[in-house]
């Protein structure tokens, strides 16, 4: 049984809200600690009596005599503006005063900080932080609200139905007092805690949906003071600097340290073995992350590369072109496709082709880890705590609670740091064990550099996408047929339980989508090679979102109609996509024509896509001028239920798009023999300051409950940029990065 | 035996000279504001001020920096236009995961010293070696032209 399902099976959470009904107050030291012990299984066996060991404490916030409101945000920032969303909820509840509230990283706990949405394991990813946890948050905060309204009446003998609490404040009007968090907190942990709290009405709210409410975390993100991994420093800490095999599949043979260890300031040298899902390689240690890297440098490696993978990303490619041509596992089957197609009046058929993607987030990968007499402890930007804990925990054999990880913020992610394999933490953890078992029983602080971030894999798969899709004579999408092929990021991971006949829903989501198609067949293929694959920012969007996306665009031109108004009449049955839709188009000022100069074509794209249950459209301006081409304008338009923090929706849409583009117009992994050919940002280029274009963010009201932005800003943008650049100058793009695939 | 100031402060280094300023900053004077991103100066997170301009630490020996004046975020605002930059990304909330600000923000405070109200041209200019992988870009300029002096009367 792999990991999931055991978690399945030992903590499957009810994606229904959470229910408060056993609580506890957990006593702190000055301050109240609010506990909410929550069932997950409550609302599913809301009469069977628990055992009181199988309810866990689920706190979130801790409020000092300092009147400091301290939120324990079980999500990890990356970046992604969490912590501010995790607060909002909690705050607005609480009727704290914004400026007194900060936000702390949860210990690794499921228990505690389970998330709701992934089966109730602890980690971040799917853009379900508001999801799973906006209800949870608001009645934590309710609860702590509720006993400092009584600790209040208690204090001043009033009614506590005549305390009101506002900005921090806790008053009594007719008796003129009031007093502040802080000097309520003490008497508050000593309060029971209420049976039932009532959440506000949209209405009342203060802080959710306020149009700019400060990050949490721009004050130690602009002076310097905010750790990340690589910031960690502890008492006689080693930094490890590795060395990885130079190509998929190859192992360590044997290595001479001799000129390394003469380096002055070189501890120690460690090896560490991997596995079938990990790298074996060399570590260099030394206080120092430079010398550590001089002595890395300075290794002499020999490799095995008797099983190292022999091909490349272009025999990759021929060979998923050559399985496009057979029929894969069926992924969706609504009539028949085939025979429709014959009947079509207009047909087109088209391969769109996906590179391998990196995360490249801008902290390269790194995790600390301290083994000490009688457990472990890890400090990292830790996404996914529940498979990195058992996965040390295996490894040193400890067990996982034994295993304590201190949150701290992660320089990016984008899926990176979630790895199901655990492959940096693990390794991480094998250096530390084998330094320990060197003599070195320190912290150890294990860095990639960019050029192994950059090489050493998990990528966003290869893909090609075979797209054959036929018209009727009302210009009706009559059949619809796919086949995709790609690895799988489920399989042969922890997570190859969710693999459901040998469909990796990861691999088609997102395909042919909310479009009404009359015959629909998706096919696919999952070829399996030696190119370590992951999730990447918006997972199977990525790429199915631009089969999609173009191959309607390509009907619409077919049709010979207005690439807006197509889509239009495909989604009547489709109100939130059809609403971001309108609401982009409009605004963009779709139809208007475009002014253009001497030599220049220009021209505007739009896509709309529904990824992690939010909808998104976005609409893209271009100048093309001697094959040159210039991302002038977007509009984008976003839905995703209720807006708990606009400004951080407008800037993950910023941000996403911007990260789009980077992939569409340059992003290609490419492997040859087995290695990857690309090291540094020279060869792995950014969309830098000069290339960003005008960006403007319209969001839907919405009181539909919320849902992610982290990765829903990403899927339209490179279809929709494509489209514009056939609508520009007739050329389509099937293939990614563009590059320089532009006539000129 | 290399001297040189750091935030105001005489400092010494008597390890390799040719060591990069940046791991100097980072792992002997514990200054983490200053980060590695890339180590050959293709993504500005590293970026410090000696003597007043821009520069790659990552890139940049120790012994280059001797008997010089290195400033660092840490010391950001401690400098009139480096609060005023600082005022603005916390106003406009530029960041995002935060890990290539710290270069951003040295790098528009050295431009603002230079050009005190950039145009968007200028700010291409002076920002484009700083790489943004959240693609902050659009509140970086914002942030830029926010904290760029008032026009004299």
């Amino acid at each position: 049984m792999g990991i999931i399902e055991r978690f399945a099976k030992t903590a499957a959470v009810d994606s229904a809200p959470v229910n408060l009904s056993r609580r506890r107050v957990l006593q702190g030291a000055g301050g109240l600690v609010l506990g909410v012990y929550l069932s997950p299984f409550e609302s599913a066996q809301a009469t069977a009596q628990q055992a009181p060991g199988e309810y866990a404490a689920n706190a979130f916030v801790r409020i000092g005599s300092d009147n400091r409101v301290t939120v324990i945000a079980k999500h990890l920032e990356m970046g992604q503006g969490t912590y501010t969303g995790l607060a909002t909820l909690l705050a607005e509840e609480l009727d704290a005063d914004w400026s007194q509230v900060q936000v702390e990283g949860a210990p690794a706990d499921a228990k505690r900080y389970g998330n709701t949405l992934l089966g109730g394991i602890q980690g971040t990813g799917g853009s379900n932080a508001m999801a799973n946890a906006h209800e949870q948050m608001r009645r934590a905060g309710a609860s702590a609200r509720a006993m400092l309204v009584s600790a209040a009446a208690q204090r001043w003998q009033v009614d506590p139905a005549q305390i009101s609490v506002s900005n921090g404040v806790v008053q009594h009007a007719a008796s003129r007092r009031k007093a502040s968090f802080g000097e309520l907190a003490e008497a508050a942990a000593q309060q029971p805690v209420p049976a039932q709290v009532r959440l506000k009405e949209p209405s009342q709210f203060k802080l959710i949906g306020k149009q700019k409410l400060s990050r949490r975390d721009s004050h130690d993100k602009t002076d310097g003071s905010a750790r990340f991994t690589q910031d960690v420093q502890l008492p006689g800490m080693l930094v490890a600097v590795v060395a990885h095999p130079p190509r998929f599949g190859a192992r360590l043979k044997s290595f001479d340290d001799a000129a390394a260890k003469a380096i002055k300031g070189v501890v120690d040298v460690v090896r560490f073995e991997g596995d079938a899902k990990r790298f074996s390689g060399v570590a260099v240690l030394a206080h120092n992350t430079w010398i550590a890297r001089q002595g890395r440098d300075a290794l002499k490696l020999e490799w095995d590369e008797s099983a190292a993978m022999s091909v490349g990303s272009a025999e990759l490619m021929a060979q998923y072109r050559s399985l496009a041509d057979q029929a894969g596992t069926v992924a969706r089957q609504e009539g028949d496709a085939a025979a429709a197609l014959a009947q079509a009046v207009k047909t087109v058929q088209a391969d769109y082709e996906f590179p391998y993607l990196s995360h490249a987030a801008m902290e390269p990968l790194n995790c600390v880890v301290h083994i000490q007499e009688d457990g472990c402890q890890i400090y990292n930007g830790e996404q996914f705590q529940t498979f990195d804990q058992a996965g040390v925990a295996r490894l040193l054999n400890l067990p996982p609670e034994k295993v304590q990880i201190t949150q701290l913020y992660a320089g990016g992610s984008f899926g990176r740091r979630a790895n199901p394999n655990g492959d940096y933490v693990l390794e991480a953890a094998e250096i530390a064990r084998n330094a320990a078992a060197q003599g070195h029983r320190v912290p150890i602080k294990m860095v990639w550099t960019r050029e192994e971030d950059t090489r050493a894999g998990y990528y966003r798969p290869l893909f090609l996408h075979r797209v054959r899709a036929g018209l009727d004579a009302q210009n009706r999408i009559l059949a619809w047929q796919q086949r995709a092929v790609g690895q799988s990021i489920m399989s042969g991971t922890p997570l190859a339980g969710l693999v459901k006949n040998g469909i990796d829903g990861a691999s088609v989501e997102g395909i042919l989508a909310a479009y009404a198609a009359a015959n629909v067949q998706v096919e696919l293929h999952s070829p399996v090679n030696g190119v370590p694959v992951q999730w990447w920012r918006s997972v199977g969007h990525t790429h199915t979102a631009f089969a999609t996306e173009s191959m309607i665009d390509e009907l619409a031109a077919a049709a010979g109609q207005d690439p807006y108004q197509f889509r239009r009449g495909l989604l009547a049955q489709s109100p939130r996509h059809l609403g971001v839709l309108d609401l982009a188009a409009q605004k963009a000022g779709w139809g208007k024509p475009l002014k253009a100069g001497a030599g220049v074509k220009r021209g505007r794209g739009i896509a709309v896509h529904e990824s992690f249950n939010s909808f998104v459209a976005q609409v893209v301006e271009v100048s093309l001028k001697n094959g040159q081409l210039k991302v002038d304008r977007v509009v984008c338009a976003v839905d995703c239920g209720l807006a708990i923090n606009p400004d951080v929706i407008h800037a993950q849409m910023e941000g996403g798009i911007g990260f789009a583009l980077t992939a569409a117009l340059y992003s290609a992994i490419t492997v040859d023999k087995g290695a990857v050919q690309q090291r540094n940002f020279d060869g792995y280029p950014m969309l830098r300051m000069n290339e960003m274009p005008k960006v403007e963010v319209h969001i839907v009201p919405s009181a539909a409950p919320p849902t992610g932005v982290g990765e829903p800003g990403v899927p339209p943008l490179a279809p929709a940029l494509a489209n514009a650049i056939f609508a520009a100058s007739g050329q389509r793009i099937r293939k990614l990065p563009i590059a320089s695939q532009l006539s000129t | 035996m290399v001297k040189l100031s750091i935030n105001g402060k005489p400092q010494q280094f008597d390890g390799d000279p040719n060591m990069p300023l940046l791991w100097f900053l980072r792992d002997e004077l514990s200054l983490t504001g200053t980060k590695y991103g890339c180590g050959m100066a293709l993504c500005g997170a590293c970026t410090v001020h000696l003597d007043g301009q821009a520069i790659r630490a990552c890139i940049t020996p120790v012994a280059a920096a001797a008997g010089k004046d290195v400033r660092t975020i840490e010391a950001l605002q401690q400098d009139p236009v480096g609060k005023r930059v600082q005022e603005a990304w916390r106003k406009l909330d530029v960041v995002q995961c935060g890990y290539c600000q710290s270069g951003q923000m040295m790098s528009a405070t050295a431009l603002l010293k230079q050009t005190p109200q950039p145009s968007d041209a200028q700010i291409d200019a002076a920002m484009s070696g700083n790489i943004c992988r959240c693609a902050t870009y659009q509140r970086i300029r914002a942030a830029i032209h926010d904290a760029s002096q008032p026009a004299k009367a």
